[in-house]
């Protein structure tokens, strides 16, 4: 059990258990159930991810694997701002909204004018002290409450003339005041994210309910409403829309922006998506089966839609519950008895540390009733959370325009390298001319023995991660903070890596890897008398299930590179909400075209024997693989390949035949077992893939199921060509002669339960034709008197020029299958790689 | 109460200036039109006649300045919004004095005044559209987007601002204005058209158009005076018949035609005329 510390919307903490592999979920129906919320579709949970980055809970992910080593605290707070909260059904949904705009507003997130504060202050008054009592409230009962990032004097009196204006509204009322008010507000409900255009120009791009905006400074200077975009994607830090074209226009346009870094890109594209099913679907988007050779993240809001919530809570039939508005100041007297933790600063997690960025307004608080010795604590523990908080919300506390353009010129995005023309320009290239110089590649990801290259694969995506954990962090927020020295050690550290592997692989950029696991198993009759024992490759099939598994669970939270998502749907399950009627014809119509381009590559398109033409020589730059040491982090890499260079695709397959049923040996079958789990549809996938051969072979997919349309795969690089200078420099891994390893090794079993085999014999060979180069890696092992032959194939793909890699990739795997017509393809692992990153040049 | 956007076109008072001699021949215009000065000043006494007579607003009436023959066409010195008066930086250099009046004028009335200070930054309050739930400011010969952008900075806090190009014509209410709450009057010229629907891409609300077939009889006063109900201030019938014929569409109004014929051919509108203020705004 871990315990899990929740900081509510009114400052209090909530503290409970969980149990290690608890999902997001489970941690928040007890937050609601906690706070006796039934309206509860519009909140979520968020923790800071290494990077001091605010993430979303995801309800349906283990939460371990979310936060990974951070500590298990969250913030509970809104996520969908309802436009028109008069629609919430119960005031306590509207009390815990009231209670997010505060922050907000008090934070500087949710600017406003002088008059609006004080509007608003003293509506805030009214719901939690009722109303004016000239002997009660003296002049400055008001400073308790923070109604603005920097609350004057003359704010303060502005706010309780307000009050006094206010006599007889119940707290409901006044909350609903306070929320029809804040509704108005340009910022409100707008998720800013930092970009910069296609001219590197800074700018902010907003998610809100009805579409995207876009600010330069404060100026909004565009917008996109939802039915305005009918694509959303992201590769890299690059973000893109794609919009309709207008009524005079004839094409779709693609905008793209530069965001700072991957993480940020893929936090906008998700919140996107989010935004888009909760206020434009009417359900959410059932996530697409699997197809082969989808890349990308699968991710798709899985929660209600608001229009489900409201039918939901229209059902709700239970006496309004009773609930006590405390304004976070006074924390003493929370919500429903939750208990109160006093933190002392154990350093632990980011309320210790945080403790002395205060916050002057809290400072002021007294609450006379509450003068006891724990008092102080509870005001650093206050202070800390609306420190906390105020880090969570990215926002300067001051609205002024300074602080604006502070938090322009302070994103990180600066230091960045302007490309976002050239993203763009790829993104028209693929969508117009389809002039393809991308790769896609299958590679093994059980290739132990493949030798030192592929060890050092895995090593290489581990640096490139850690250097995307450590964007660089918003210092300012903790200025003060005890833990400097030892966040600035920890960032230290991990710049070091992020320097090393820039150093050793400046422009390597990791793909999605999929995975597409195929096993048959033939008896078939032991040759026995095999004296030797050895169990090196033994190992080799659950090191890669297990890596296989790894992958394909993190391949949705970490390791994609990019992911696209197609707001309008043609499933059925999922209507718009109605808006304009035309609109949405047009929409389908828009969307069936779609629907018909994407359809997963590799299925077989005329492959035929068509010789590929002869490739144009090697392309400038030949695929590398960066030496290093494989990496044994923690948190279990998916055995990323990393495949440098644009116009290569690596391919590799492992084909293994003839498996005993008994040679399954338990360190195989643990391995296996976890990838069966996920044995239910994709058949589908391995018939389409082999459509043509004779096999029907069973087929375990152990990726999730990717959804994202192939079109993706097709997506060109513009940066090619600039890139060869650097591509040049790269040292060609795939050598046109053939060599053949013999060897014999053995490798004691640990676990000793486990059958070992007897490897008898391993080679390589390389082969190369026109423009594929083929790595043959055999091994034969005897397990269990039955012997398996497991041959591993890593074709390489070059393809700078016209080529269709689907096809290639098709082609690949058929004459892979043609070869060894009696062997199973067990494993066929993706590797795609585009382009070069120029941001860490 | 008032709450936000509450009593849009609501006023008070109106500060006006008067024609001085030298608009004849020195004030700034894109035509070469000759102006009958007389003409004009009638022009204007009848256009103050109305604001302080017919509609009860407070009017303070600023004198000429025969060194600013421009000085008329008020709108452009400053944007007053609830209870705050932003002075601008009008983009023609011969201008900026103008501002200086204004400014003390608005400070007296007791409003929160912001300066553009910024030597880079230039706005016109002609660029200004205020719909009542946001801004749009267009980007012209006279504002440019630092001027857009302070704009924003000061209202934004309660109110989107949005930039508009306006590619013809010297201000974004050349050819636009606000007509009623949610109603933008608009010209039927092609880069008119294209503005407004720049305009409708850009704003989360919805509003409805009403179009008219001479860009400048777009330009129209509307208010919302708690004696008079919707009051809309237009071009008359002997300038622009066809347009009138569509204000005459708005039963709710209270239409009065007002002449503008000489200050329009120096490129004054309606609206410039005028800074509009509501001293009660809200609370």
């Amino acid at each position: 059990m871990v315990l899990c510390q929740v900081t509510m919307l009114d400052g209090s903490q909530f503290t409970c258990e969980a149990e290690k592999r608890a999902k997001g979920q489970y941690l928040f129906f007890k937050v609601c159930e906690q706070l006796n919320l039934l309206e509860k579709d519009y909140f979520g949970l968020c923790f800071k991810d290494n990077a001091d980055q605010k993430c979303w809970l995801d309800p349906l992910k283990e939460i371990k694997r979310q936060i990974r080593n951070g500590p298990w605290n969250f913030s509970f707070n809104v996520k969908f701002y309802p436009p028109d909260p008069s629609q919430l059904t119960e005031d306590i949904t509207r009390y815990l909204l009231c209670l997010q705009l505060r922050q907000d507003i008090a934070s500087g997130r949710l600017p406003c004018s002088f008059v609006t504060h004080a509007l608003l202050g003293s509506y805030t008054l009214q719901a939690e002290l009722g109303d004016h009592d000239p002997d009660e409230h003296r002049t400055d009962y008001t400073s308790d409450f923070q109604f603005a990032p920097n609350q004057t004097r003359e704010m303060e009196e502005k706010v309780v003339e307000l009050h006094k204006s206010h006599r007889g509204m119940t707290p409901a009322q006044a909350d609903s005041q306070f929320l029809e008010n804040a509704k108005k507000l340009s910022m409100f409900g707008v998720d800013l994210h930092h970009a910069k255009d296609s001219e590197g120009v800074d700018i902010m791009l907003g998610v809100c309910a009805n579409g995207l905006l876009i600010y330069k400074d404060r100026l909004r200077i565009n917008r996109f409403a939802w039915p305005k975009i009918l694509k959303i994607s992201y590769k890299r830090s690059n973000f893109y829309i794609k919009i309709r074209p207008g009524e005079t226009e004839q094409f779709e346009s693609t905008v793209g922006f530069k965001l700072p870094n991957h993480r940020a890109a893929k936090k906008l594209w998700k919140v996107c998506v989010e935004h888009h099913t909760f206020f434009r679907l009417m359900t959410p988007e059932q996530p697409t089966k699997a197809k082969f050779l989808t890349l990308g993240s699968k991710f798709r809001y899985s929660g209600r839609t608001q229009a489900q919530t409201r039918q939901a809570s229209s059902l709700i039939d239970r006496p309004a519950p009773y609930f006590q508005r405390t304004s976070s100041k006074r924390i003493s007297r929370s919500l429903d008895g939750a208990p109160v933790i006093s933190v002392t600063s154990d350093g632990s997690g980011p309320l210790g540390e945080k403790e002395n960025g205060r916050d002057p307004a809290l400072e002021l608080s007294s609450d006379s009733k509450d003068l006891d010795k724990t008092q102080d604590d509870v005001l650093k523990h206050q202070a800390s959370i609306s420190e906390l908080k105020r880090s969570f919300m990215e926002a300067t506390p001051e609205p002024r325009p300074s602080q604006w353009d502070k938090r322009l010129t302070a994103s990180p995005v600066t230091s960045l390298r302007l490309q976002a023309q050239g993203s763009l320009e790829e993104e028209l290239t693929s969508l117009f001319m389809s002039k393809a110089s991308f790769s896609l590649g299958l590679v093994s990801s059980c290739t132990t023995t493949a030798g030192a290259a592929e060890g050092t694969l895995v090593a290489v995506p581990v640096g490139q991660r850690s250097a995307e954990k450590s964007p660089p962090r918003m210092e300012t927020f903790l200025p003060e903070s005890k833990d400097v020295a030892k966040s600035a050690d920890n960032k230290q550290k991990s710049e070091a890596v992020a320097v090393a592997t820039t150093a050793t692989q400046p422009v390597v950029e990791i793909e999605e890897t999929v995975i597409v696991e195929e096993v048959r198993k033939t008896p078939k009759p032991a040759t026995s008398a095999i004296p030797e024992v050895h169990a090196a490759p033994t190992t080799e099939p659950q090191a890669a299930a297990v890596a296989a598994k790894e992958a394909s669970a993190s391949s949705d939270s970490e390791s994609e590179e990019e992911a696209e998502y197609h707001p309008q749907i043609t499933s059925v399950s999922v209507e718009q909400i109605k808006e304009e009627p035309e609109e949405e014809e047009q929409e389908e119509a828009e969307l069936n075209k779609q629907q018909h381009q994407p359809e997963p590559s590799p299925l077989p398109q005329p492959i035929a024997e068509t010789d590929p033409e002869p490739e144009p020589a090697p392309a400038p730059s030949q695929p590398v693989i960066e030496d290093g040491t494989p990496d044994t982090k923690e948190d279990a890499q998916p055995p990323m390949e990393v495949v440098e260079d644009d116009g290569i695709v690596e391919e590799e397959m492992m084909v293994t035949p003839e498996e005993a049923p008994n040679g399954y040996s338990a360190a195989e079958g643990q391995g296996l077992g976890s990838l069966e789990e996920e044995d239910q549809e994709p058949r589908v996938n391995g018939d389409a893939l082999h459509v043509d051969t004779d096999h029907l072979p069973q087929v375990i997919c152990c990726s999730e199921p990717p959804v994202v349309k192939t079109e993706m795969v097709t997506i060109s690089d513009t940066f090619a060509a600039q890139k060869t200078e650097i591509a040049t420099k790269e040292v060609p891994i795939v050598h046109t002669e053939t060599k053949t390893i013999t060897y014999e090794a053995a490798q004691l079993d640990g676990s000793g339960d486990g059958e070992p085999g007897v490897l008898m014999t391993a080679q390589t060979i390389t082969s190369e034709s026109l423009c594929t180069t083929t790595t043959t890696h055999i091994t034969k092992t005897l397990k269990g008197g039955l012997s398996e032959t497991r041959i591993e194939k890593r074709i390489v793909i070059t393809g700078d020029s016209d080529i269709d890699h689907d096809q290639a990739l098709a082609q690949a795997i058929k004459e892979a299958k043609e070869q060894h017509p009696d062997m199973s393809v067990t494993r066929v692992v993706v590797h795609k790689e585009t382009e070069l990153a120029e941001d860490e040049d | 109460m008032a709450g936000l956007m509450a009593g849009f076109g609501n006023f008070t008072h109106a500060v006006v200036r008067a024609v001085p001699t030298s608009l004849a021949k020195e004030a700034l215009r894109t035509n070469k039109l000759d102006v009958d000065l007389l003409k004009a000043q009638r022009e204007h006494e009848l256009y103050v006649e109305v604001l302080k007579h017919k509609l009860g607003l407070e009017v303070i009436e600023l004198p000429a300045d025969e060194s600013m023959p421009d000085c008329v066409f008020v709108e452009d010195a400053a944007v007053v919004c609830g209870d705050t008066a932003l002075i601008t930086r009008p983009g023609a250099e011969s201008r900026r004095k103008e501002t200086e009046a204004m400014k003390k004028v608005l400070s007296d009335l007791n409003l929160n005044i912001v300066e553009m200070t910024d030597e880079s930054a230039t706005l016109d309050g002609g660029d200004v559209l205020f719909t009542g739930r946001e801004f749009f400011v267009g980007l012209s010969k006279r504002t440019n987007q630092r001027g857009a952008e302070i704009l924003a900075d000061v209202f934004l806090q309660d109110y989107a601002v949005s930039t508009v190009p306006v590619t013809d014509g010297l201000h974004l209410k050349s050819f636009c204005s606000m007509a009623g709450p949610g109603l933008i009057a608009i010209g039927s010229s092609e880069h008119a058209q294209k503005a407004l629907k720049i305009m409708q891409q850009m704003s989360d609300h919805r509003y409805d158009k009403l179009t008219v077939p001479d860009d400048i009889a777009a330009n129209c006063i509307y208010m919302n005076l708690p004696s008079k109900g919707h009051v809309l201030l237009h071009c008359t019938p002997e300038e622009f018949p066809e347009s009138v014929k569509v204000f005459e569409k708005l039963k709710d109004h209270m239409l009065i035609p007002v002449s503008n014929m000489e200050k329009a051919k120096v490129d004054g509108a309606l609206t410039c005329c005028s800074v509009l203020i509501n001293k009660k705004t809200d609370v």
